[in-house]
């Protein structure tokens, strides 16, 4: 089978582009979707560990059902706040979010 | 084949590589002759239920009709105007065929006859039904018009909430088998489960017909209202490929209906002959496809804000409760643990019969109920408007 | 790594992954973007299935590809703002070094890189090739511990109240304020046109 640093190393991989969309986005949709590649990253990384660890413990798929959890109710959330600010400021680029800004 | 291959001097790992290969092209294509085939039957039976024969001029019977539009379709000229963005718009018809050919891998044709008997066969048939609404939005956003977009959300807003129904259904032979596999789920049927929940099968064939657009909830294509939905923007081939995807979809929810719920291959001798398995499987899919043809022919079209609410607030509390119902009842009942034939199965099965007719007769009642207070509540209304409609009538002469 | 059909497979579904993932997060037009996230997602799931979790792949395509990611499409069209001039905002260049060093620690610290190279002592390099197999029914085990008082059924019961309070949060959040209930209201319509509609 394939060593399990290269699950890790794909893993890493979807980390890191997520992280560059969320610190690099202007539009605050689209890092939303670059946190959605953080949460899947993770999730391999899980399942990973699960498989090439101790696959007859099933905590390891448990764990990350409950991170399919927490994404979906997440991103339900987070898109209804975005939506409510576009509503009232015509604009989803983060950057125009600044009333609290000094 | 397999071992054939192997001998010609294959590897292992090729040989098994190149006969799933053959085997998922053989599948491919029997599945889009098949809707050749099933066009030619929807027309005859429309046209039946119609009072009037379908077609019958072209070959005997008919059966050439489908052949030659096919080949219409092939020929007509294939648009695509400016601003339309060309991979989406392409992809998208692709894109719905492969959501309802991936259903058939998992579809136990006999005994020992399966595509791939996953561990998760009924998650997948629900995994895959998800995926044409994603078809469904790139056809709308890649066709650059706004109607087509917004026939796209709607349809999307209607599949995505039948979806809800249609998983908590297929859930209860889930539970009543034991495992996920399609293959296990007919190889637990002793007794068929439309006779044990045959409340579970409407609720089914409702959401199924929701999830499939037909009537009575057409209101994505609505032929004679929106001219074609989402698809309004294609023609030839493309369109072609929306419509076969549709007519296959219609007869895999037969198929699929058949397998959960009607036993799939079995029947007499169905283990010593597979054919004959595969035999009874085709006359049971075929029940069940007639009786969609059936309702789509006689029912009218359902509006768009009453489909979401017969959804939302009907259909997907009965089925929770359903399946609620369902397991505990299950649970309750000792013995379901191991049941290995008819007579293990038999008192079981009948008790759930019991509790579903309970079920049925309750809900009837409650819809009875709703529709008297529905009746009294518009009586109430028209009496309120009498005296003043005959003040300024009489006031007016 | 050995060229076997697995590993072949695994390299497909890698590439997928990660190069959905890079379109997304590069490209301009944002509905691409959700798209490209959709195939990002259903590589993933293509791994889990390497990984014999056939369950969490159906769950991963059921719930990201089949409503997340549908979710995030029905958001973008509700705010129209979709081909943006410049996609990147002012800080870019901190964000892609930020990720390059952070790759780099990750796979430092993952693969057997460094010990190769010969720093001990820095990676743990997960080099585990054979690992044990997976019980049969893992899917029978996985539901019975959701439900075992022992094991996860205190965190799936609150799994399933976090939903709830996000699914009703959302719907809240949402609801068009009074002034907009009075613009969208639909004209008058006189009562007898009503009950007669209604018949």
């Amino acid at each position: 089978m394939v060593p399990l640093y290269m699950y890790l190393l794909v893993a890493a991989g979807l980390f890191s582009i997520g992280l560059y969309g969320v610190l690099s986005r202007r539009n605050a949709i689209a890092i939303l979707m670059s946190i959605e590649l953080m949460l899947n990253a993770a999730n391999i990384n899980l399942v990973a560990f699960w498989r090439y660890g101790q696959p007859a413990n099933v905590s390891g798929q448990a764990f990350a059902a409950f991170v399919f959890v927490v994404a979906a109710a997440e991103v339900a959330v987070g898109l209804a706040l975005i939506i409510n600010i576009y509503r009232r400021r015509r604009s989803v680029v983060a950057e125009d979010v600044d009333l609290l800004k000094w | 084949m397999t071992d054939f291959l192997i001998d010609i001097g294959f590897s292992r790992d090729l040989a098994v590589l190149v006969a799933k290969t053959l085997g998922v092209f053989a599948l491919a294509m029997i599945g889009l002759v098949w809707t050749i085939f099933l066009i030619w039957v929807e027309r005859k039976v429309a046209g039946r239920f119609q009072d009037r024969l379908g077609p019958n001029r072209a070959g005997p019977f008919g059966l050439v009709q489908s052949f030659a539009d096919a080949i219409k379709i092939i020929l007509k000229e294939d648009i695509m105007h400016s601003g339309v963005d060309r991979w989406v718009f392409n992809i998208a018809p692709l894109l719905s065929v492969m959501a309802v050919l991936l259903l058939w891998v998992v579809i136990p044709f006999t005994p020992t006859l399966i595509g791939v008997d996953l561990s998760i066969g009924v998650l997948y048939l629900f995994a895959v039904g998800s995926l044409s609404s994603v078809a469904i939005l790139m056809a709308g956003w890649g066709s650059n018009n706004k109607f087509a977009l917004m026939g796209a959300f709607r349809a999307v807003a209607q599949l995505i909430s039948y979806e809800v129904p249609m998983a908590l259904t297929m859930l209860v032979p889930v539970v009543l088998t034991g495992s996920m596999s399609t293959q296990d789920v007919v190889f637990g049927q002793h007794v068929w489960y439309v006779f044990a929940v045959p409340l579970t099968l409407l609720i089914f064939i409702i959401a199924s017909m929701a999830e499939l657009g037909r009537a009575p909830f057409d209101i994505l294509e609505a032929e004679s209202e929106l001219v074609a939905g989402y698809q309004v923007e294609y023609s030839g081939f493309k369109f072609g490929l929306f419509y076969v995807g549709e007519f296959l979809h219609a007869f895999t929810v037969g198929v699929v209906m058949a397998v959960l719920f009607f036993g799939g291959w079995r029947g007499p001798f169905a283990e010593d002959v597979p054919l004959l398995g595969f035999f009874y499987l085709l006359i049971k899919s075929f029940i069940g496809y007639f009786v969609v043809l059936w309702i789509r022919m006689t029912v009218p079209r359902v509006r768009v804000d009453q489909m979401l609410d017969l959804g939302w607030k009907f259909l997907v509390p009965l089925s929770l409760v359903n399946l609620l119902v369902v397991a505990l009842v299950w649970k309750i009942i000792p013995g379901t643990d191991t049941i290995d034939s008819f007579g293990d199965a038999l008192v079981p099965s009948l008790v759930l019969l019991v509790v579903n007719i309970v079920m049925i007769l309750g809900v009837g009642a409650l819809l009875r109920e709703q529709g008297r207070r529905d009746r009294q509540r518009l009586e109430a209304k028209r009496a309120a408007l009498e005296p003043a409609e005959a003040a300024p009538a009489s006031a007016g002469r | 790594m050995e060229l076997t059909v697995e590993s072949l497979v695994f390299l497909l579904f890698s590439l997928i992954t990660l190069g959905g993932g890079l379109l997304v997060v590069t490209t301009r037009n944002l509905f691409h973007g959700a798209l490209f996230l959709m195939l990002s997602l259903f590589g993933v799931a293509g791994l889990f299935v390497l990984l014999t979790a056939p369950f969490l792949a159906g769950i991963q395509v059921v719930v990201y590809i089949g409503a997340i990611a549908i979710l995030i499409i029905f958001a973008i069209m509700l705010t129209p703002q979709v081909t943006t001039t410049q996609p990147t905002n002012s800080q870019w260049i901190a964000a892609l070094v930020v990720a390059v060093v952070l790759f780099a620690l990750l796979a430092s610290v993952v693969t057997p890189i460094l010990s190769e190279l010969g720093a001990e002592g820095w990676g743990a390099s997960f080099t585990e090739k054979n690992p044990p197999p997976v019980p049969e029914d893992s899917i029978v085990e996985l539901g019975s511990a959701f439900v075992d008082p022992e094991r996860f059924m205190l965190p799936f019961e609150v799994a399933s109240i976090l939903l709830m309070a996000a699914l009703v949060g959302a719907v809240m959040l949402v609801r068009p304020t009074p002034d907009e209930e009075e613009d969208a209201a639909p004209p008058e319509v006189s009562e007898r046109a009503l009950v007669e509609s209604q018949e």
